[in-house]
């Protein structure tokens, strides 16, 4: 990317925390390096009343830092969030959670179950479906996907981890008022669930990202929003606070390591 | 009352061929790691596994204990996957039920209530629901008519967790940040098994923490087993965090030549030559708590 004074991790960083917006007083999870500094950046701009935790058990009252941490420092604990009380907040729907997948479809079905062969005998195991199901039912999701690829933007996803828009994955009498995939950011775009059928759609591509790039690294026919415009450059602001507030050691230099 | 302090190799002999075992503790967090490795050492063969896995799945993989596994992840939590439980699946070995996190708590509730499901939407419209034909699904009999997932009980034949301390007559007190499911594992089993730091007198339970660290009532346990650092390499907040450099070695043990040496010097030998063998006592007191 042509540009001197932001990477495209900063930019992905600023493009994800605007998955928050407008979300009140709910727990935003990043999950992962890039989505946890967005959540963390959307708390410390637009978004002051989103709870966070400290990735384990503890509600915190400001982001905590990635990596070491400076000498002193204590957390600023304002609540208790054990795995129990998790499961409780996130199925009554206060959460909005931005995860990695190793998969994803036209409809945002993903998948972090495993890659090739079958069920019984995968080609490579990957993590298991862990919490995906429960949270893409029950709360908003966003994913963020760091190689925007034909192998990461596939046409039919290995194994559903998670519920997507697809309408023959959707039972007859099951909910789906609950169920919300937000934004989607990559690489190479950002993108949400706006096409027809909440298909997959283009919303803006990075600096120097052209709209049929992003079209042949897509799996699958690709809406366009009406207005594909450039994805915000990060502000100064957002800079800052990235660099010396949220990841002070440059942890975000190993997001894409070309 | 009933004495209920046990050994490891009483507690293992009391296991058999076949049954289904829950594993307290999350990842590679307060895993009753001391009891896994004595079942490592005994014939127990054909288990079932329900478990917020971590290297305790990854061991019985690597051992060829597991027949089936109940699980939503196996991660050692700063290596997100188990080297040992992807091998066993990529080779077709194991038997599984993959579920949602939520699911299995929800399994083990339905089995401690003694309900035979609870309703659950984690599942619905995802291949955990298609690859599983045995999960069914429920309409709401009131007005709502939704549809929901049937998340069948997970009764357990015993339960195997690790707390900080217990008193002979089974009481039990977890001092780490999470309880995580252990009281659900103990609620669902048939037979409880508690492995501890350190078992204590029942009068010392207050001096060491607040009251909601007694969190297994005794009651809910069969049979303590006083096994210090038994939870290594998995964590036991606050005594010891989580021992990384031993899992990273685990990790790599995966060739058959990996896995005999593993097996040799760390799950083939009695309690006090293991400790010896990852660098002492005071070594694994000194590892200090997880950052995630």
């Amino acid at each position: 990317m042509a540009t001197s004074d932001y990477t495209l991790a900063e930019l992905c960083i600023a493009a994800a925390s605007e998955a928050w917006r407008g979300d009140g007083e709910i727990l935003a999870s990043g999950l992962g390096l890039v989505p946890r500094l967005a959540a963390g950046l959307a708390r410390l701009t637009f978004a002051p009343d989103l709870l966070m935790t400290d990735a384990e058990c503890l509600l915190v009252a400001a982001p905590v830092p990635v990596g070491k941490r400076p000498a002193g420092y204590r957390l600023p604990v304002e609540g208790w969030l054990p795995f129990r009380k998790v499961f409780d907040l996130l199925w009554s729907g206060r959460r909005h959670a931005m995860t990695m997948p190793t998969q994803i479809d036209r409809f945002g079905t993903i998948n972090i179950s495993y890659i090739g062969g079958t069920f019984e005998k995968p080609k490579v195991q990957l993590l298991g479906v862990r919490g995906i199901p429960g949270n893409t039912i029950n709360h908003p999701c966003s994913f963020f996907v760091p190689e925007h690829s034909t192998r990461t933007f596939v046409a039919r996803v290995d194994m559903a981890s998670g519920a997507g828009y697809d309408p023959a994955r959707w039972q007859p009498g099951v909910r789906r008022d609950l169920h919300e995939l937000r934004r989607v950011v990559t690489n190479l775009a950002v993108l949400d669930f706006g096409g027809p059928d909440h298909a997959m759609r283009l919303r803006s591509v990075h600096p120097g990202v052209g709209v049929e790039q992003v079209e042949a690294a897509t799996g699958f026919p690709l809406a366009r929003a009406a207005d594909v415009h450039e994805t915000p450059a990060p502000t100064a602001e957002q800079l800052r606070l990235i660099r010396t507030v949220l990841d002070p050691h440059d942890a975000r230099a190993t997001v894409f390591r070309s | 009352m009933a004495d209920k302090r046990r050994t490891l190799p009483e507690v293992v002999a009391e296991l058999r061929d076949g049954m289904t075992i829950g594993i307290g503790g999350w990842g590679a967090r307060r895993k009753p790691m001391a009891l896994v490795r004595a079942i490592l050492r005994s014939p127990l063969r054909d288990l079932t596994i329900v478990s917020y896995g971590g290297p305790d799945v990854g061991l019985l993989c690597a051992a060829g204990k597991v027949r089936k596994l109940v699980f939503g992840f196996v991660s050692l939590d700063l290596i997100p996957l188990d080297p040992h439980f992807r091998a066993a699946r990529q080779a077709g070995a194991l038997q599984v039920m993959e579920l949602d996190e939520g699911m299995i708590q929800w399994g083990l509730r339905a089995a401690m209530l003694r309900l035979p499901f609870l309703p659950t939407r984690a599942g619905l419209a995802t291949d955990v629901e298609r690859l599983h034909p045995d999960l069914r699904t429920i309409a709401s009999p009131y007005a709502d008519g939704e549809r929901l997932l049937a998340m069948p009980a997970l009764p357990l034949d015993a339960a195997l967790v690790h707390a900080d301390h217990a008193d002979a007559r089974g009481n039990a007190q977890i001092l780490g940040p999470d309880p995580y499911f252990d009281d659900l594992f103990c609620g669902a089993a048939r037979t409880r098994y508690v492995t501890c730091e350190r078992i204590v007198p029942t009068e010392d339970f207050a001096a060491h923490g607040c009251l909601h660290t007694l969190v297994l009532d005794r009651g809910m346990v069969d049979a303590v087993v006083e096994a210090p650092l038994g939870a290594h390499p998995t964590a036991c907040t606050p005594a010891y965090g989580i021992d990384l450099e031993h899992l990273k070695a685990y990790g790599a043990a995966t060739t058959p030549e990996g896995w005999a040496d593993y097996r040799a010097r760390f799950v083939d030998v009695d309690p006090a030559a293991y400790l010896a063998a990852v660098g002492g006592a005071e070594r694994v007191r000194a590892i200090p708590p997880p950052i995630f």
